[in-house]
């Protein structure tokens, strides 16, 4: 059972700053994480691999620092790791980021599933997933609570508003996982320092995905920003009801009955 | 790839979900929604709609605000499925070419939306909060929050079609349904088979639920970090108990366990927008306001006079809320007898 894991780095902090040309974020300079949902990803992979055998490749795309986000995925217990990393991938919208993942998942020679957080913490779209299914022709098995895997099917419970599914499809298959799916093992320090010493992240650029590069990064994403701007709700002039606790709570209810809200 | 056809496309899409014989009620917001906006650029609202034994809530539809309504009614639609309704959209599309495709964003929605703008190679915004029609570009500005602060984008797909959005339940008002509205209803013919699916339902597991969902609710009470501890989140449950509101809540109560995940309100949880909602120790943060904003009538009960609520609330009490909540439940006793 070979195993692709999609993860992303995202902004430690949620204090950053944008580029007001492009309209993006910029990322450069900023602390960045393991998104907590794709640890899951990885996670689930891992029991997968225990029970299952195979292997485990990390993908990510993002800036240089994005490495440390495969790093910490090698020290968690992925045998490979790959970063796409390349100027012309800056800019990157979700449809556009999971055309070069689609197109490096194809390098990579064999896989049985890709594995997915179901979304991150930062865009919060959760269409990484879903389009990197349809640009490799797979079957879709979305907000995964539970995986199984059997000799020539995957059956997933998918979590909705109002309850369950069980949802099997036949291999390859793309899932993503919901955060309760399990929980991320921590590694222990040897792991990590061996990550960093001793495992290897590969670089990928554009040229290595793909000779016509015109649908990577700002200028191949079919959305743009066109504008980024500051909003504070304002609402208008508060009414403050002051005095002791009896006091107001008094007046609030006599307010909520002449609206006709109680 | 950019297309080159762009004034070839034109209309308005919006994607019905439906379940339990009813259209989803994120289905008819957006009807009201895509109808004002088709007004603007002049052009019809067409309602698609997939499912079996469907073709009942078609009128429905009508009603509140599309045009036409495209109906594949086939038992193969049953369960919601990525690959059917994709396949279904994408051969519509593909015929009609609307100019703008709008889908709630529930778990179907997000399901299907990102699948379907990667077969049509376009783009797709997720989880706006606002919509408008620039009319000299032609184009739907999607209004969106972005990562941190307090920060908006407004998101366009100037050169890909159909322009595609998705929009959370509650954030789009749901307008009063028009029961002199006519329109037309068109059969499509659903040419799928079965063992052409590669994804099978086996089985399906709905969860009872004994209370109202938050978004439908009238009143709201959510809780902050300002409760303090479980027993003040309690007191926060009696004071909704009496009002015959429903409990919501900011991240904090939900990652600390005194309440489920489900009924978060803000960016990463519910949008609502009730008649009345009391924030009880609510600071009034983006990533909570961004999903209670449009409630009619803010109440905000907080110890701090600078915290971002009281700048949007309309009556406000500066107070702990461990003092302020009792005393609302105590008022509230002796007005009910």
């Amino acid at each position: 059972m070979d195993i692709v894991v999609c993860i992303k780095q995202v902004p430690e902090t949620t204090d950053i700053g944008w580029d007001p040309k492009t309209g993006t974020l910029i990322r450069e300079g900023v602390g960045g994480i393991l998104n907590p949902n794709d640890k899951n990803a990885l996670e689930a992979a891992l029991q997968l691999r225990e029970q299952h055998g195979g292997l485990i490749t990390a993908l990510s795309m993002g800036p240089p620092q994005a490495e440390d986000a495969l790093r910490e995925a090698l020290s968690m217990g992925v045998d490979k790791a790959i970063l796409l990393n390349d100027r012309l991938f800056a800019g990157s919208d979700t449809l556009s980021t999971s055309y070069a993942l689609s197109l490096a998942i194809k390098k990579i020679p064999s896989f049985d599933l890709i594995l997915c957080g179901k979304e991150s913490w930062d865009a919060m779209t959760a269409q990484v997933g879903p389009q990197l299914s349809e640009l490799l022709n797979l079957p879709q098995l979305t907000y995964a609570t539970e995986i199984t895997v059997n000799r020539n099917s995957v059956k997933i419970k998918q979590k909705l508003e109002d309850g369950f599914r069980i949802l099997e499809a036949s291999f390859p298959a793309l899932i993503t996982v919901e955060k309760e799916i399990n929980q991320p093992r921590i590694p222990p320090m040897d792991s990590i320092m061996e990550a960093y010493r001793d495992k290897e992240v590969q670089v990928w650029t554009a040229e290595d995905l793909v000779k016509d590069k015109k649908h990577f990064g700002l200028k191949g994403s079919p959305t743009q920003s066109r504008k980024v701007y500051s909003k504070k709700v304002q609402k208008g002039k508060v009414t403050i009801l002051e005095g002791e606790p009896d006091e107001v709570a008094g007046r609030l209810i006599q307010t909520l009955k002449q609206k006709g809200l109680l | 790839m950019t297309f080159d056809n762009l004034q070839e496309y034109n209309g308005l899409w919006v994607f019905v979900e439906q379940g339990d014989g009813k259209p989803a009620r994120v289905s008819l917001e957006l009807l009201g929604k895509g109808r004002t906006l088709a007004d603007k650029l002049g052009v019809v609202v067409t309602a698609i709609l997939i499912g079996q034994n469907v073709t009942e809530m078609a009128e429905e539809l009508i009603f509140y605000g599309a045009d036409r309504v495209i109906i594949a009614d086939d038992p193969i639609a049953k369960d919601y499925r990525t690959e059917i309704n994709t396949d279904i959209i994408f051969e519509q599309v593909l015929k009609e070419k609307p100019e703008i495709l709008l889908i709630g964003a529930t778990c179907i929605g997000r399901d299907l939306a990102p699948r379907l703008s990667a077969r049509l190679n376009t783009g797709c915004t997720a989880d706006c909060t606002e919509l408008d029609i620039d009319k000299e570009m032609r184009l739907i500005v999607a209004t969106k929050p972005f990562f941190g602060r307090d920060l908006m984008a407004d998101i366009i797909c100037p050169f890909h079609r159909p322009q595609m959005v998705t929009v959370r339940a509650g954030v789009m008002e749901l307008k009063d349904k028009d029961r002199k509205r006519e329109g037309e209803l068109i059969y499509i013919d659903v040419n799928l088979k079965k063992e052409d699916t590669k994804v099978k339902v086996l089985e399906t597991i709905r969860s009872v639920s004994d209370s109202i969902s938050l978004e439908e609710a009238d009143k709201v009470v959510a809780a902050g970090m300002g409760v303090g501890n479980k027993e003040g989140f309690e007191m926060v449950k009696e004071l909704a108990k009496l009002l015959g509101a429903q409990v919501g809540a900011t991240s904090l109560p939900v990652d600390e366990g005194w309440i489920s995940d489900d009924k978060k309100i803000g960016q990463t949880g519910k949008t609502i927008r009730p008649k009345l909602y009391i924030g009880c120790g609510v600071s009034g943060a983006i990533q909570h306001s961004a999903g209670m904003i449009n409630s009619e009538l803010i109440i905000a009960i907080n110890t701090n006079p600078k915290a971002d609520i009281f700048n949007f609330a309309d009556y406000g009490i500066i107070g702990d809320v461990n003092q302020i909540v009792p005393a609302l439940i105590k008022e509230l006793r002796i007005v009910k007898g």
